[in-house]
């Protein structure tokens, strides 16, 4: 649909179907672009930031550990200002080895000068992908984008998805045209070269302004999404928040359960909300302190560890944003390695923050809220046979 | 489905900034000043065979037929490695110690 | 301000006098000319890529990381295929460190795959820009700030590992014979398919001999055997430099600082390897050669039987 020309991607669980559909299109011929079987992820987004430098559009997508082997690219992306979008299926980083959801991959990435978009589902997968684009490639931007969907969860769940037609796609997203950078033996630069200590500072601040600017170019794509497709998105969306005593941050899919857990609560009488984090990066502080409205006690639910940290790394960020705002912010860490958010971990997330609103409680019972109680003792070796 | 890229310079000879690590400017290091020595030519041996040029690291020796020294080279840029002297195969080039030389 | 001819790369540029690295551009780049799209690595090459706002090279081009030249100019070459512009020349121009250890892994992809790109790696038999670490590149008995002793294991043979790749052309080059790394770089620019030249760099800095013998050092390494200069063109080993009567592989070593450390007897160890390497690539060329000459003579009447895949 973006019409992208060059694909370059390594297989990982749980992306491969990614991979293995996009190399059928190309066989078939419904999908006029390469397909670079490269054999490592490392050269796959090295391969696309070449082809994308000489002008024209490219696609990859990764997960967890395929990301992390990237990580070094990353930066040449962001850096040289590549507007490459990238697709990750947010699965744990090893150790310990896991196939399943978590968001320690693209978390560990917050730092890459990437933007980061967090899908609740599939239809937010391919909007949020067609959007990606649109800001990333935009001239004020320029700036590479992550579409982040959760592993299984997302990524192997069938949803029915409303496709756009081409028409419309093409004239919400124009064809490419590499700007600022690129290789042309017609126009020759040399771009990635050496920068000394005078002008590294103002590289970097070149890019801060770039997250600055897609502060306000996200908020106007959606805007021009919304009108050309019919469904609205918002860089933070704020869920049945208008007059809730306490409202749960949440990040990619454990959203829907969340709302739903909202509705039923609701339902008898509970005032809860939810605000759900589309954006990640830039991280949108205004649209976060608006969304929250009220509330005076907000739970944050991450989905990695942020071993070392004082929190996790949405909850210190939440914190960070609502610093001087009077708000009480309690950061809980669940669904690590592909446990399930279920609504009983999200009821009893809300029953606590009612309870630390309400001055019965003044901290969590465990910020881990779905750790088991046996968790030191799950690898018992030696000793008597019994 | 591409479009060429926009030029970073427009007809106008106007510029725009360009973000991010790129260099555009061709730039000459003045390697001249490193030599402590310089080639001498021997035109009364010099078979003008251009071997002194093809050797050249750096691309400083041009052979300039049309000259009667035809061995003409970039002062600016000559470091003075003395490898033109030793494969020149009538060994006409000799290296001359400088002190204090300023290039023209 | 001085003017400047328009020349490819600028005269110059700090690498240290006697580089071959350095000769070894220039010829490589005369050959190509200015429709050429470069891929540098950090290391001795990134002198070209230049400073800053500045840059040697009237090119365009791009520094990546140590690993992955040749993914990078895979990803070139994909897209200016998907544009039509099939005629650009791209071009890696990596050192051995970034290409026979950190970088092999990209560079077999490129050959597995079929990427059509000119591969160029500079072998001055070390990580030269870094200070002189011994790479997988670095021959027996050399001394470097790795292997201070001497290297006690033989480098990789590279052009081996192309060659099992069984990509259309490659050949071993030197700058002490511009002339033959010349017709190979035009060989290898009008192959369609990747093409890898490996060519000879010695280092004046690191490899302990006055910058004005470098093009003797160059021809030493070839006139005793020790750096076979041949072609492989799709599966055909060739000799394209033949020497008469080989001179002993001591004369090459005693050369050079690095080599001071040796003894006659690893000396002697040396020479045995390269006679022993340099009559398998004659083997090699020879068997070749007489498969050819079969296949050839069981085909009756037919003259145009082509060359071996």
């Amino acid at each position: 649909m973006a019409r992208v020309q060059v694909i370059a991607a390594y297989p990982v669980t749980p992306q491969s179907p990614i991979v293995e559909k996009l190399a059928r299109h190309v066989a078939e011929g419904s999908l006029p672009a390469k397909y670079m079987r490269v054999e490592s992820e490392h050269s796959a987004l090295s391969c696309v930031i070449g082809a994308q430098l000489t002008g024209v559009r490219t696609g990859t997508a990764t997960s967890s550990v395929g990301l992390a082997l990237m990580h070094e690219v990353l930066g040449v992306a962001s850096g040289c200002r590549v507007p490459i979008v990238m697709a990750v299926v947010n699965r744990a980083l090893v150790s310990p080895w896991s196939l399943w959801c978590d968001h320690q991959d693209t978390m560990a990435e917050r730092d890459s000068g990437w933007l980061q978009f967090y899908a609740e589902n599939a239809q937010e997968v391919l909007d949020l992908l067609l959007m990606a684009y649109r800001i990333a490639e935009h001239e004020r931007v320029l700036t590479p984008a992550m579409v982040c969907l959760d592993g299984f969860f997302v990524s192997h769940s069938l949803q029915s998805v409303t496709m756009p037609d081409q028409e419309t796609v093409d004239g919400f997203l124009p064809a490419y045209r590499a700007a600022n950078l690129y290789l042309d033996p017609d126009d020759p630069m040399f771009i990635n070269g050496l920068v000394p200590p005078e002008d590294f500072t103002e590289m970097r601040y070149q890019q801060l302004v770039g997250f600055e600017s897609a502060l306000r170019v996200i908020p106007q794509v959606q805007e021009e999404f919304f009108s050309k497709f019919g469904r609205r998105y918002e860089m933070v969306e704020a869920y049945r928040c208008e007059d809730a005593d306490v409202v749960l941050v949440t990040i990619g899919s454990m959203s829907g359960t969340a709302k739903h857990v909202v509705n039923k609560q609701r339902d008898q009488g509970i005032p809860v909300g939810v605000v759900k984090l589309t954006t990640f990066r830039p991280f949108p502080v205004e649209a976060l302190r608006k969304a929250l409205g009220g509330a005076r006690v907000v739970g944050v639910l991450d989905r990695s560890a942020g071993l070392g940290a004082p929190s996790a790394p949405v909850c210190l960020e939440v914190v960070a944003a609502v610093r001087d705002e009077g708000v009480r912010v309690i950061g809980y860490v669940g669904g690590l390695g592909g446990r399930d958010i279920t609504e009983t971990t999200v009821e009893s997330i809300f029953r606590e923050l009612l309870e630390i609103k309400d001055g019965r409680r003044s901290k969590p019972v465990k910020p881990w809220i779905d750790v088991r109680a046996d968790a030191m003792t799950i690898r018992p070796w030696g000793g008597k046979a019994s | 489905m591409s479009e060429p890229p926009e030029r970073h310079t427009a007809k106008l000879g106007q510029t725009r900034a360009l973000l991010g690590p790129v260099a555009t400017t061709f730039a000459t290091v003045h390697t001249g000043n490193w030599r402590t020595e310089r080639p001498e030519v021997d035109y009364g041996n010099c078979a003008e065979c251009g071997v002194c040029s093809e050797y050249c690291p750096a691309g400083v020796v041009e052979m300039r037929k049309e000259l009667e020294e035809c061995v003409s080279i970039d002062w600016y840029c000559c470091k003075g490695c003395g490898i033109c002297a030793e494969v020149c195969p009538r060994r006409c080039i000799t290296m001359i110690s400088e002190t204090g030389y300023d290039a023209e | 301000m001085r003017e400047v001819e328009a020349v490819l790369i600028s005269h110059g540029i700090s690498t240290c006098a006697g580089c071959a690295l350095e000769l070894a551009a220039r010829h490589v780049m005369d050959v190509l000319g200015p429709n050429t799209v470069i891929v540098i690595p950090p290391g001795c090459a990134a002198l070209l890529s230049g400073f800053g706002s500045e840059t040697a090279l009237r090119i365009p081009g791009i520094q990546g990381n140590l690993e992955n030249s040749a993914a990078y100019a895979a990803g070139i070459r994909a897209g200016f295929e998907m544009q039509n512009r099939e005629s650009v020349t791209v071009l890696a121009l990596a050192g051995d460190g970034g290409t026979v250890d950190i970088g092999l892994q990209a560079l077999s992809g490129v050959f597995e795959r079929g990427d059509r790109i000119l591969y160029v790696c500079y072998d001055n038999e070390a990580y030269m820009n870094t200070g002189i670490q011994g790479s997988g590149s670095t021959p027996v008995g050399a001394t470097t700030t790795t292997t201070p002793g001497g290297k006690d294991r033989p480098r990789k043979d590279m052009l081996a590992i192309a060659a099992a790749h069984k990509i259309p052309y490659l050949a071993s080059a030197s700058v002490g014979y511009v002339r033959d790394l010349r017709k190979k770089i035009e060989k290898a620019e009008a192959t369609s398919g990747p093409s890898y030249i490996h060519i000879h760099a010695p280092c004046p800095t690191g490899w302990g001999y006055e910058s004005a013998k470098t093009i003797e050092v160059a021809k030493a390494a070839v006139q005793t055997g020790a750096w076979p200069l041949y072609e492989v063109e799709k599966g055909r080993t060739r000799i394209t430099v033949k020497v008469g009567e080989l001179r002993p592989v001591a004369e090459y070593l005693r050369l050079q600082g690095r080599f001071s450390g040796l003894g006659d007897a690893d000396i002697e160890a040396i020479q045995a390897q390269v006679t022993e390497d340099l009559e398998s690539l004659l083997e090699k060329c020879q068997e070749e050669e007489c498969e050819t000459r079969s296949v050839r003579a069981a085909t009756t009447g037919d003259r145009d039987i082509g060359e071996l895949p």
